[in-house]
């Protein structure tokens, strides 16, 4: 389940987020003089974000670079801009990102929240626009309507709308809008080398973070990854994990504690039998082997049964409708779920085993032959 | 005497600690040969039975020395002691003992598994006989639970002789049975020991039991008052 959840809210980062993005990160202003005597501190009063361009220089050179190193499967670039979206006399303000749409559909799978249109398209169209759901309905427009848009240096442009696509996450849904590279550079009044980020995807993007250094030193730019870039949901994920961990280890106790108790309860009973065992030539670790068994097929038949439970919670607990933009409840059959499952069973089956299984070994058959 | 020594203690001392401290067994040192049919009488509480705990290797925690045909037993590790009793020991004990989910021929088997010298239908094959022996064949498919106490007796019996030990060790093996059948499980003995040859050591309180034996060993205050011959 929790796996399932991360599953699922990891996707919806990465339907916006890539796994890493390289960008000219800004930079404070630091003194001209370096600090080279020690004696002195040169100091700035009240420093400034240094006024340079946020373009990447030689983007082409940067992205085949990057498509060189292994476990990138994916490069593209992007050029955001803040727009104004006009239609008649409503203005809606958001971003528009410029971007290369089937790259960018590779990485973060557009086609999949397309409600009207398509996003090839807007490859075939030079003026074409994406925009969000809410968008749409607030400007009143439809596929191969025509907006106009006018950037925040004041460029404008006639684009005609040849996708809406739906995130159910209103704040995207409300601003953003996909539009060609070209376009954007048009409304930033760039040439066609300006591209603000590059976008990364890799195989695995839990090695992000192992990716961001290598990629900075590479480029020469900041490369952020996902995780750093998205960390409230990351400790929210961590949160969950822990809540979740705790939970279960709790549950496991208890039943390690009735599996002791069985066991426990059964080496009682058959006290006499054990001594008789015992007379009749049997050691002490055959005593023990005899209930080890027992434990095992008690933890054999729990996991077994619990994994068939599970299987079948899971099958009608995907069917559950949640709403939103998480859809069906997010749960998916795991075999490392499953795996991990069993043996930490089997494993607590047999921690509560062997304790119980060790004193049956003890027993002195004369104590009990003497009562 | 040409006869050989199958059992040998020499200065057996017991105490109990608990409640009080008190000595069980007094210096005991006696001799046991092979094919004899020894029985062991005394008053409750004259140290027969610890003797006997003793002498089945199940209690070790004693001064002086025992041997089981020729092997020194005292001081040996628990394991090695399971190993001798499951070879050279058969038990009959005054309550039966059997396990009661178990159908009376797996629990003569039991020791024979436990043995792992023959394959599992040489073992079931050999309850057969030995059941046969003690008269109580049709009862093999019965659960233990379900028979008379006489036949749970011979039951037991057919367990201590499943694996042909050289010794048979019985406390109060007619303890709890009718005469009838006390008398079937004292000829069973003879038969045993006179036909084949198998030393049988048994506790107990019956006249009858100890007269039909081929010697009694008498004891009081943990001490042997006469060894019978």
């Amino acid at each position: 389940m929790v796996v399932g959840f991360n599953k699922d809210s990891d996707e919806s980062i990465f339907k916006s987020v890539p796994h890493l993005r390289i960008y000219q990160e800004d930079e404070i202003c630091s003194p001209l003089i370096k600090n080279e005597n020690s004696e002195y501190t040169p100091v700035i009063v009240n420093p400034k974000i240094s006024n340079t361009s946020n373009r990447l220089i030689n983007p082409n050179k940067i992205i085949s670079d990057l498509k060189k190193q292994p476990d990138v499967v994916n490069v593209t670039q992007q050029v955001s801009v803040n727009v104004f979206y006009n239609n008649g006399k409503s203005q809606i303000n958001g971003i528009s990102s410029g971007v290369n749409i089937l790259e960018a559909n590779e990485m973060f799978d557009i086609n999949s929240v397309m409600i009207a249109g398509n996003i090839r398209d807007l490859h075939s169209t030079p003026n074409g626009i994406i925009t969000g759901v809410g968008i749409a309905d607030k400007l009143n427009i439809r596929v191969n309507d025509y907006i106009s848009i006018i950037s925040s240096i004041g460029a404008t442009k006639i684009l005609k709308v040849v996708g809406i696509f739906k995130t159910s996450n209103s704040s995207v849904d409300d601003t953003k809008s996909y539009i060609n590279v070209a376009t954007a550079q048009q409304l930033l009044k760039q040439s066609s080398s300006y591209v603000t980020d590059i976008y990364v995807n890799i195989t695995d993007p839990e090695k992000a973070p192992n990716y961001s250094r290598k990629f900075s030193n590479l480029t020469g730019y900041k490369a952020e990854d996902w995780q750093a870039a998205n960390e409230s949901t990351m400790a929210k994920k961590q949160t969950r994990k822990v809540m979740f961990g705790s939970i279960s280890f709790a549950i496991l106790l208890v039943a390690a504690f009735g599996i002791y108790n069985i066991i426990n309860m059964t080496i009682n009973e058959k006290m006499n039998d054990i001594a008789i065992l015992k007379a009749t030539g049997f050691s002490g670790k055959d005593v023990m082997n005899i209930f080890i068994k027992e434990t095992l097929i008690i933890g054999i038949t729990g996991t077994v049964f619990g994994l068939l439970v599970a299987t079948v919670l899971i099958h009608f607990l995907s069917k559950v409708y949640i709403g939103g933009d998480v859809g069906y409840f997010p749960i998916d059959f795991e075999k490392n779920v499953y795996i991990s499952g069993a043996i930490i069973g089997m494993f607590i089956t047999l921690a509560a085993g062997i304790i119980p299984a060790r004193n049956a070994a003890k027993v002195d058959p004369i104590e009990i032959f003497k009562r | 005497m040409d006869k050989n020594i199958i059992l040998k203690a020499e200065n057996l001392i017991k105490y109990y600690f608990e409640p009080v401290k008190f000595q069980a067994l007094k210096s005991i040192s006696f001799k046991v040969f092979e094919g004899e049919f020894l029985s062991v009488v005394g008053k409750s509480g004259c140290g027969k039975t610890t003797m006997m705990y003793i002498l089945s290797t199940m209690d070790t925690d004693y001064e002086g020395e025992l041997n089981i045909s020729g092997q020194r037993v005292t001081g040996q590790k628990p394991d090695y002691l399971a190993d001798i009793r499951n070879k050279n020991i058969g038990f009959v004990f005054q309550f039966h003992y059997l396990l009661p989910e178990f159908t009376c021929l797996k629990n003569v088997m039991i020791p024979a598994l436990k043995l792992n010298k023959y394959s599992y239908e040489e073992v079931e094959e050999r309850a057969y006989q030995k059941l046969e022996l003690l008269g109580i064949k049709e009862q093999a498919l019965k659960q233990a639970s379900k028979i008379s106490g006489g036949q749970q007796q011979r039951v037991a019996i057919a367990r201590a002789l499943i694996n042909d030990p050289k010794i048979i060790m019985c406390d109060e093996p007619t303890g709890n049975l009718y005469s009838k059948n006390t008398n079937i499980v004292i000829d069973i003995f003879k038969k045993l020991a006179e036909d084949y040859g198998q030393t049988i050591i048994a506790v107990t309180h019956d006249k009858d039991f100890s007269e039909k034996s081929s010697r009694t060993m008498e004891m009081k205050d943990g001490e042997i008052l006469s060894h019978g011959w």
